[in-house]
């Protein structure tokens, strides 16, 4: 198990995470190997109980009333062998005017056939806050199958943010699917990374409801897919109270025989709330591209470094 | 430096160059004059080979290679560049980073110092991204950057002067100069005959054609008195005479 340990955090750098920060006694972190847990560490005010099942983890999460999570808590989830199932069910609750800022790395180096499934139920209080970003690093055998999924309740003044990115390696499939709920004077930002190639497959819905006077909601999707990838994005944000602002943002860019489709559905119910989208697909931008080739970059590093540009 | 010979280049059907000759010499800035619409942004962009501005006839000659064929990033490394009249914009690309696209061996201190000459402060500016949160002006004033920091043996500044306040001409003025005495040859592409004032030479051009040429001074004043009045070829200053009749 050492030696498994050992390697989980190897693979984790890779992933871009920091080792060293699990050894922080001020920072909270959880480790978990396909269905085992090889670490975990709490800190004031946060409740985290994870409980091994057969197929993965359930975790509790809680942050207590008024405890705000000083440095973000690492999560660091993996499946080493090319083959294996993982489910994580995260049950996170935060209780007024608490907060947290989680990190989290998933890690798949080695996948042939590997299936990552991940269910939450956040439930987010008054004047509280729940950020959680996510990164994942897949090997190059496209054989992972990622499947996120989460529903949010937000509460007044508060706010709920994710950062998801995928730019490592084969995505696999990719079938992301979270819905918020958001409350008065409550932010919901939503923002999904994602590079695909080879055959890969990405579907990422995100559904925000605001539902408070005066809330605000960003949809944001960066994606990029070549070869014989296809990706989806279904973007829906309901404004139903007065005041509430919202505003989604989605740009595919496409090469190759790739093929991409957005769908955003923007919905308003009330006269005082308002909700805006864009949506650009196609190749990169020509004038981009002239631009940096006018530097001395041939076109195919011009247009390298404007897509890695966009999903930073 | 730039040799252009019997040039016609015809877009969506609309002839916009037609057998333009002109030359460049080197260590010299030469300025492109010219009303709106006069085919002055369209000459550049075929010189520096942009997609789709392919000359139907003519040949373009640099350092006396014909580099009419070549892809952008070919005429750029023989040393080449150019200035956007309107620069793109990219998500999540620092300035620091798109500076030094162009620099060959990537010294910091070049982009540090194209930043101050286009009095824009390194430490605020350096890890900022090129995209919408910047002003017009400052975009500009980044792409200026861009080019200073190159080192080009040419540079092609499609209208450095437009979208830029008028106090702020002067540091304009002041890095074309700069590039000058640092030996990069300047094609300066404006409508502003003050601005062309600092050339050595002056070309005119309507319609696609070269219609005069000469002393900075001399060009700038046939522009400013034969020009900007004409209401064939300049419609904002019809509209104004035609306000001003009244």
């Amino acid at each position: 198990m050492m030696q498994d340990y050992e390697y989980m955090l190897k693979a984790y750098a890779e992933a871009g995470g920091a080792p060293e920060a699990l050894k922080d006694s001020k920072i909270a972190h959880l480790v978990v190997h396909k269905n085992k847990v090889y670490g975990s560490h709490t800190v004031k005010g946060l409740v985290l109980e994870p409980r091994e099942t057969e197929t993965g983890v359930d975790i509790a999460l809680l942050v207590q009333k008024g405890e705000k999570i000083e440095y973000p808590v690492h999560l660091c989830f993996g499946v080493l062998p090319d083959q294996g199932i993982q489910e994580i069910r995260i049950t996170a609750k935060i209780e007024d005017g608490a907060g947290i800022s989680l990190l989290a790395h998933c890690f798949f180096p080695n996948a042939v056939k590997v299936v990552h499934r991940m269910t939450a139920d956040i439930e987010i209080g008054n004047n509280a806050f729940y950020e959680y970003n996510e990164v994942h690093y897949h090997g190059l055998s496209g054989g992972v199958e990622v499947v996120p999924k989460a529903k949010v309740k937000v509460g007044n003044g508060s706010y709920f943010k994710t950062n998801f990115s995928l730019i490592k390696g084969r995505v696999g499939v990719f079938d992301l699917d979270y819905e918020a709920d958001i409350g008065e004077n409550s932010i919901l930002e939503m923002t999904t990374r994602i590079f695909g190639y080879a055959e890969d497959r990405i579907k990422i819905r995100e559904a925000g409801r605001l539902l408070g006077r005066s809330s605000r909601g960003l949809l944001k999707s960066r994606v990029a897919v070549k070869d014989n990838a296809q990706s989806e994005i279904i973007n829906e944000l309901t404004a139903s109270a007065p005041g509430a602002r919202g505003h989604v943002d989605c740009v595919e860019i496409v090469q190759g025989n790739a093929q991409a489709r957005a769908i955003p559905i923007v919905e308003v119910l009330n006269e005082f709330a308002r909700v805006t989208h864009e949506a650009a697909i196609g190749r990169v931008d020509k004038k981009q591209v002239e631009t940096l080739m006018a530097r001395g970059l041939e076109e195919e590093k011009a247009i390298d470094l404007v897509i890695s540009g966009m999903l930073k | 430096m730039l040799k252009i010979e019997n040039l016609s280049l015809s877009l969506g059907g609309k002839q916009v160059l037609r057998g333009l000759n002109l030359k460049v010499e080197a260590g010299t800035i030469h300025a492109i004059l010219g009303t709106n619409a006069a085919g002055k942004t369209s000459l550049a962009y075929t010189i520096m080979g942009c997609n789709g501005y392919i000359p139907q006839e003519g040949k373009i000659f640099f350092k006396g290679e014909d580099i009419t064929s070549y892809p952008i990033h070919k005429r750029a490394q023989l040393g080449m560049t150019m200035a956007w009249q309107e620069p793109a914009r990219f998500e999540g690309l620092k300035i620091e980073d798109y500076i030094s696209v162009g620099i060959q061996d990537k010294d910091p201190n070049l982009v540090r110092e194209a930043l101050n000459y286009v009095l824009l402060e390194p430490k605020e500016y350096l890890k900022r991204v090129v995209d919408k949160n910047l002003s017009g002006g400052e975009r500009k004033r980044i792409e200026l950057a861009a080019v200073f920091a190159m080192r080009p043996l040419l540079a092609i500044l499609d209208e450095p002067d437009s979208g830029i306040d008028v106090l702020a001409l002067d540091y304009i003025v002041n890095l074309i100069k700069e590039l000058k005495r640092r030996g990069t040859t300047v094609l300066l592409i404006t409508h502003r005959e003050e601005v062309a004032g600092i050339a050595d030479k002056a070309s005119l051009l309507c319609q696609g054609f070269i219609v005069k040429e000469g002393e900075a001074g001399e060009v700038g004043e046939y522009f400013k008195n034969k020009c900007l009045p004409c209401p064939v070829y300049n419609p904002e200053e019809k509209i104004e005479n035609s306000m001003d009749q009244r």
